[in-house]
């Protein structure tokens, strides 16, 4: 399954980000082998609506649960309908850490 | 002619510029008055009349769910999010659309159609013979506040003399207040805030080619930072109103200072004249 992190860089050391739509990058972590990919948030930058834009990167990267300190209501109204499951962290840790608290379990789903 | 009062800080003293300026105008001639601070519009408070009230719309897309086939090329083409394409599933934010038509002209099976929406209302009054007033008022928590200053400005298309009062900033909002005119008022205050500001708004009038002259608004008579300012860029002190207690309560109380204290609209008169010298073309 795949799991989308936000993030400030592009490697598993990267601090997390609390922020979704404006994310400097999405850390997606296959959660079966811990290979990742690190995409580049098109829409960090952006003007307005960049919340259910970035949930569309999600969905065309067939991710099944997003980590991310806060995700906006436009955001998880589409992320909801895509049945992508959403997990808050935001202990300013790494996507590693925040990777290992989700797959302890210990992360609470929003 | 068309005139437009704008600031960059907020509460220089726009409106108390706008409201006296057109009351003492009135006198004379015909104006029109539009308050384009469509967020929290306020010129009525000091002509408080009965108004003719009209609904702002603009329109939004409306997908039609059943022969919709979810290609989701409206959402890829929509620049603000307002439309997510899911396999089976439309989301549409109504709150992000710019009602740009481009969902309805790239869906290849023409099932998208436009639907008009409430974003706010124009109030036009006539609180005195020689004085249209014309107020923009946003619903609140609509984002859209330039459709609104656009429809309360077509009010005023033709009139002869047209006084735009603004919202304060440099964004969207005031954009449209002083696109179209031929000369606009920078209010301002001998504060720091109020300088960095009026530096900002002195940008945008530039940039859109509206000459720009200043009016100081509450001088406590230590005016400099912003005097070097505008001799620096040109810009000519068009009026100075001082920082004085009476003022402050005329204005608090919702009176007109050039009413309450009539040797005022000379000054006022003399701003008038002062901005038409700066119009374009003169």
């Amino acid at each position: 399954m795949k799991i989308c992190f936000t993030a400030q860089g592009a490697t598993l050391e990267s601090l997390s980000e609390d922020r979704f739509g404006r994310a400097p990058y999405f850390i997606v972590v296959e959660s079966e082998d811990g290979s990742f990919e690190a995409i580049k948030n098109p829409y960090a930058d952006g003007g307005g609506g960049v919340g259910p834009k970035a949930a569309q990167v999600l969905i065309a990267n067939n991710v099944k649960a997003l980590v991310s300190g806060q995700v906006g209501g436009n955001a998880k109204e589409v992320l909801a309908a895509a049945g992508i499951a959403m997990y808050t962290y935001n202990a300013g840790g790494s996507v590693k850490n925040a990777f290992d608290q989700f797959t302890k379990n210990t992360l609470v789903r929003s | 002619m068309k005139l437009a009062i704008a600031s960059g800080k907020g509460g220089t003293g726009k409106s108390m510029v706008a409201a006296n300026l057109a009351f003492t105008l009135s006198r004379t001639i015909f104006v029109t008055l539009v308050d384009c601070d469509v967020e929290e519009p306020n010129l009525h408070l000091f002509f408080p009349t009965p108004a003719t009230i009209t609904e702002v719309t603009v329109p939004v897309p409306v997908i039609d769910e059943n022969t919709c086939q979810h290609c989701g090329l409206c959402g890829e083409f929509c620049q603000y999010g307002a439309i997510t394409v899911l396999p089976n599933k439309v989301l549409f934010f109504p709150e992000l659309c710019h009602s740009c038509g481009g969902c309805m002209l790239v869906c290849p099976n023409n099932i998208i159609h436009e639907e008009p929406k409430r974003i706010g209302t124009v109030a036009i009054s006539t609180p005195l013979p020689n004085l249209k007033l014309i107020s923009g008022m946003l619903n609140t928590g609509n984002p859209h506040a330039v459709s609104v200053i656009r429809a309360a400005k077509k009010v005023a298309a033709g009139d002869p003399l047209v006084i735009c009062d603004s919202a304060p900033g440099t964004s969207c909002p005031v954009v449209e207040t002083l696109d179209g005119c031929d000369v606009c008022i920078l209010v301002t205050e001998s504060t720091p805030f109020g300088l960095h500001d009026l530096r900002l708004a002195v940008d945008v009038a530039r940039r859109l080619g509206v000459p720009a002259g200043i009016v100081i608004n509450r001088s406590d008579g230590k005016d400099q930072a912003t005097l070097e300012f505008c001799k620096d860029l040109g810009l000519e002190i068009l009026m100075t109103i001082p920082f004085d207690r009476e003022i402050a309560a005329i204005q608090s109380r919702g009176d007109l200072l050039c009413q309450v204290q009539p040797t005022w609209q000379n000054a006022f008169t003399a701003l008038f004249m002062k901005c038409r010298a700066l119009c374009k073309g003169n």
